[in-house]
């Protein structure tokens, strides 16, 4: 599945130049958060080789918020959803690509609908739904009208449905049931576009804010993004420092996880075909 | 549907349920009441709250508080309306003066002259500064006075000056601009411009993002007019002397040029106050911990200046009691309420938070006249409360204050004169409160 | 060319039930929190607010007659527009370029690539308190840079002419390098075989982006494109943080004002009414996409 040979096109110099301009902007934020975090708040509008290092403000920053519960809450919604959404895009994927039923057309374009009309704008009505349900203020609640997602069930089928037919056939003609073919022969031939889901589903529910920020009143349930903002917007104002401390804190399994996989990110987006 | 859903949540949530289970260790014959608050303030609130519950507890067998930190004000009032509309409310919340409008619409707490038995609980609700009872107090329709609400984290807007930045004007460090007049006065000479006209360090910010309408209280009380009647179904914002309030607001930055222009935001203010970057600054008692904490320089604590008179509106959060409770939980409730307002605590409260003891005995007692002994800047806020009115609140308040806060704003940024302004907001008031008429 | 057809082999009956065995957890779902609400939400916008014991009534156009008089819907309403004319285009030519010169021989290849992509995973929420102090008049980091060069100190986020585009300036920073790697993807797999012919034409390097790559990247275009309309419209977490909507609503957004009515307000009728604009939005810009769509990619 390796694409062809590349042989890269050289950059000019003023170019380059442009680019890393462009790279430093993009960098400042993130070098300015980390500036402020391991710098005494006095520091965090100087710059100078001089200010002294702390590690205080992470410190502060643990002990004000119960960050360890926020954290168990984000992973535990960001299990949920993934799971549940691959399973569930699979499968309609799968029915989708190769099975043919009535209504496959209209339900398709229905499921696309989804694309456009994402939760996140529906959250007055969705409010309602949990309200009635009774399960406002949990972590299911959160996940809930993320977990059948267009965007998955679009990219698998793209996936199966290039699937040759004929290994489909082979495994059929052994008697296997369409479960056990999507199983033994679909699942493992889309892994690429699994992780590359995968990476998008964790980091946009990582950082998924305004339906958590509605759904959800206690710390039992808030994800770290909630957490974050309740944090940082006291009345006492804004101590850059701490809420530094915070970000990095809050980001950093995803910041390393991607700096640690970053090429792999990419091949997978590459080999998922998702352009 | 419903019950395909409700299983697929049961299932996929059944981890994250129990995680968050509350343990409920009360024995059956125990009065368990639950217990909603907000944290607004930084330090460690959620524990000294337990503390609190815990000691209560101790001294009152039989009565368990299950107390549940819910975020900010406005998480709390979401998860406690949410609770009560589910059937489940809490018994007891702690949610901001000018909700009680809110409350009262959605028929979701009951005043607390219900629940007062006997003269000592009578005599305990009338033992509160008047000025934070403004907020916790409405008449009925057939003009029946009632309590809604018992003052227990409460602030006010004060004034903070950088002596140092005083003395270098060649002002006198230990007197804080008295009046308005002296406020310009100072002003100019506090504002520090470079060769080329940039300046370095402006006289005064008072923050305009979040809520301007409170720290415009500052400024409209001291010019004797009120923002709104008592019944919360009127406002004036188009009164001549709000509107003159306005204009000294804006002049302040265009006309003396003593206050950067444009809205100021309300979070970075303390900075711009620690980085010398303006010499007053206009905010709540609640950050005089921080400012203690951070400036790095000697700072003094003022009322705010007079005009006409002197004044500033009150802020924070009260104690409400939801409905639906049995007669004997009531009983309980406030007994936990009497606890929690009792001097003791109500000094210990605002020592530990910055808040504003809410009674004036609480300032008697020794802890707080140590604590004011040792940093008199603390007992500012409380002399101000002689001069303080209601913050705004009326019903359908978010709203009525949108249309203030979007008046103040526009004509902070030029888009409309003062005037203007507060005709539109006041327009746009009169046609939200007519269903209230 | 579909010649074995696997209904040959297995009932018709079965493969109908089977089809819609599979599809209906997911179906369920998606009918639940999505079409279900949106017919909800456009229900609800006729019937006034239920308060307290009073119950919602029936008041036909009442919700829409209010939201054409109400000056603050306009306003957010041209925001929006100002701010995706603004947002969409800037990301998509930022996030080209950085594919593109990430795509080449350039020195710290490794490093542009982590700068311009970090922001992506990072929260919104998280990041905005950051650029607060960027914009921050006097000693924030923008007035600084600005004051090396002689510039006073402004008040990006409070005047009313600067505090939207630096909203857009935001949003673009954290898109741009999300986009970046799909585009990154897609030039990848274009035929080095291309640029060779193309250089032994002595075809400028101009000439042949402008006639081979971007007509070659247009499927990535239009994926793209989907992707930043919809984050136009959806993403909403910095005004919360940076601006709340002020200076007087200047970076009020739709989503924004939806939330601040339904959630702050508790006006869930009139909350339900801005709602269906912005679907309508959503819907129109869907089907302008899909009929552009339908010509390039094809759906079977």
């Amino acid at each position: 599945m390796s694409g062809p040979q590349r042989t890269r096109t050289a950059i000019p110099a003023l170019e380059t130049a442009g680019a890393w301009l462009l790279a430093l902007v993009w960098i400042l934020p993130i070098a300015y958060g980390l500036w402020a975090a391991i710098h005494p708040s006095a520091y965090s509008a100087h710059f100078g080789l001089n200010a002294p290092l702390t590690v205080e403000n992470f410190v502060k920053a643990w002990n004000a918020a119960p960050f360890a519960r926020y954290f168990l809450n984000t992973f535990l919604l960001v299990t949920m959803i993934l799971v549940v959404q691959l399973v569930l895009c699979t499968l309609a994927a799968f029915a989708f690509a190769r099975l043919s039923f009535v209504g496959r057309e209209i339900a398709f374009i229905l499921v696309l609908l989804q694309l456009m009309i994402m939760p996140d704008v529906l959250i007055v009505a969705n409010y309602r739904t949990m309200t009635a349900l009774g399960i406002v203020d949990t972590i299911p609640a959160i996940g809930l009208p993320y977990m059948a997602s267009a965007f998955g069930i679009f990219l698998l089928r793209q996936t199966f449905k290039s699937v040759p037919r004929e290994l489909d056939e082979a495994a059929r003609v052994e008697g296997a049931s369409p479960l056990t073919v999507l199983l033994k022969v679909y699942v493992p031939l889309a892994k690429p576009v699994y992780i590359a889901y995968g990476l998008v589903s964790v980091s946009y529910h990582w950082n998924n804010f305004l339906w958590p920020l509605i759904v959800t009143n206690s710390v039992s349930t808030r994800p770290l993004t909630v957490g974050l903002q309740i944090f940082a917007s006291s009345d006492q104002g804004i101590d850059w420092s701490v809420i530094s401390a915070a970000t990095l804190m809050t980001s950093a399994p995803l910041l390393i996880a991607f700096l640690l996989f970053q090429r792999q990110f990419v091949q997978s987006f590459m080999r998922a075909g998702i352009r | 549907m419903r019950h395909v859903l409700k299983r697929l949540v049961t299932m996929a949530g059944a981890v994250a349920i129990t995680l968050g289970a509350v343990n409920s260790a009360a024995t059956a014959a125990d009065i368990e009441l639950s217990f909603y608050y907000p944290v607004a303030v930084g330090g460690p609130i959620t524990k000294i709250i337990d503390g609190y519950a815990t000691a209560f507890e101790a001294e009152n067998p039989g009565i368990k508080i299950n107390a549940v930190y819910a975020g900010t004000y406005q998480d709390t009032l979401v998860k406690a309306l949410t609770a009560f509309k589910s059937g489940a409310p809490p018994d007891i919340a702690v949610l901001l003066s000018t909700d009680m409008y809110t409350l009262i619409d959605e028929d979701a707490i009951m005043p607390f002259d219900d629940v007062l038995k006997n003269d000592s609980d009578k005599r305990w609700a009338k033992s509160f500064f008047p000025a934070f009872m403004e907020n916790s107090q409405t008449g009925s329709k057939t003009g029946e006075q009632k309590t809604w609400g018992i003052p227990f984290q409460r602030s006010t807007v004060v004034m903070f000056w950088n002596k140092d930045a005083f003395k270098a004007a060649g002002l006198d460090p230990d007197k804080a601009p008295a009046t308005w007049d002296e406020l310009v006065a100072d002003g100019g000479k506090l504002t520090a411009r470079d060769t080329a006209g940039a300046v370095g360090q402006w006289a005064i910010e008072i923050p305009s993002t979040g809520f301007p309408y409170w720290l415009f209280q500052g400024l409209t009380t001291a010019n004797a007019v009120r923002l709104m009647n008592a019944a919360g179904t009127e406002t004036y914002f188009d009164n001549p002397a709000v509107i003159q309030a306005l204009q000294f607001w804006v002049d302040l930055s265009r006309k003396y040029k003593i206050q950067p222009e444009g809205t100021i935001e309300w979070g970075t203010t303390p900075k711009d106050f620690f980085e010398r970057k303006t010499a007053i600054i206009w905010t709540s008692t609640g950050n005089l911990t921080n400012v203690r904490n951070n400036a790095g320089f000697a700072f003094g604590v003022a009322m705010l200046p007079a005009h006409q008179g002197r004044g500033s509106a009150t802020g924070g959060g009260n104690f409400y009691l939801f409905k639906k409770m049995t007669a004997e939980r009531r009983d309980a409730a406030l007994k936990f309420v009497k606890w929690m307002t009792s001097p003791e605590r109500a000094a210990d409260w605002g020592i530990a938070t910055g808040y504003v003891a809410v009674r004036p005995d609480a300032w008697d007692t020794p802890a707080m006249k140590k604590y004011v002994a040792e940093f008199p800047a603390a007992a500012v806020a409380r002399d101000q409360l002689d001069h303080a009115v209601a913050e705004l609140s009326t019903h359908d308040n978010q709203r009525v204050t949108k249309a203030l806060n979007d008046g103040i704003q526009a004509a902070l940024t030029g888009t409309k004169t003062p005037e203007q302004a507060m005709k539109d907001a006041q327009v746009e008031a009169v046609r939200i409160l007519r269903a209230y008429q | 060319m579909r010649g074995s057809k696997t209904t040959l082999r297995t009932p018709r009956l079965f493969t109908h039930i089977y089809g819609w065995l599979m599809l209906l957890p997911a179906a369920v779902l998606l009918v639940a929190f999505t079409h279900y609400p949106a017919t909800a939400t456009f229900i609800d916008s006729f019937f006034s607010t239920p308060r307290g014991r009073r119950g919602a009534a029936f008041v036909g156009l009442d919700n829409y007659q209010a939201m054409v008089e109400d000056p603050v819907f306009w306003r957010a309403l041209e925001n929006n527009f100002v701010y995706a004319a603004s947002v969409i285009p800037l990301t998509i030519a930022l996030s080209l370029l950085m594919a593109l010169a990430i795509n080449g021989r350039i020195a710290g290849r490794s490093f542009l690539r982590l700068s311009f992509f970090t922001p992506t995973v990072l929260p919104m929420i998280a990041v905005a308190n950051i650029w607060l102090f960027f914009y921050s008049p006097g000693y924030g980091l923008l007035d600084q840079a600005l004051g090396l060069f002689g510039f006073s100190s402004t008040n990006w986020l409070g005047n009313q002419h600067t505090a939207l585009a630096c909203l857009i300036a935001v949003a673009v920073w954290k898109d741009a390098g999300f986009f970046m790697i799909f585009y990154l993807a897609a030039l990848q797999q274009l035929s080095p075989q291309l640029a060779e012919a193309a250089a032994i034409e002595g075809a400028g390097r101009w000439y042949f982006f402008r006639r081979i790559t971007f007509p070659l990247l247009m499927p990535t275009t239009l994926f793209v494109l989907v992707n930043a309309i919809i984050n136009s419209f959806r993403l909403i977490d910095h005004i919360v943080v940076m601006t709340q909507g002020g200076p007087d609503n200047t970076t009020a957004l739709l989503l924004f004002y939806i939330y601040e009515v339904g959630f702050k307000f508790w006006d869930t009728a009139y909350a339900a009414t801005l709602t269906v604009v912005l679907l309508l939005l959503l819907a129109a810009l869907a089907l302008g996409q899909f009929l552009f769509f339908d010509r390039r990619i094809h759906y079977q």
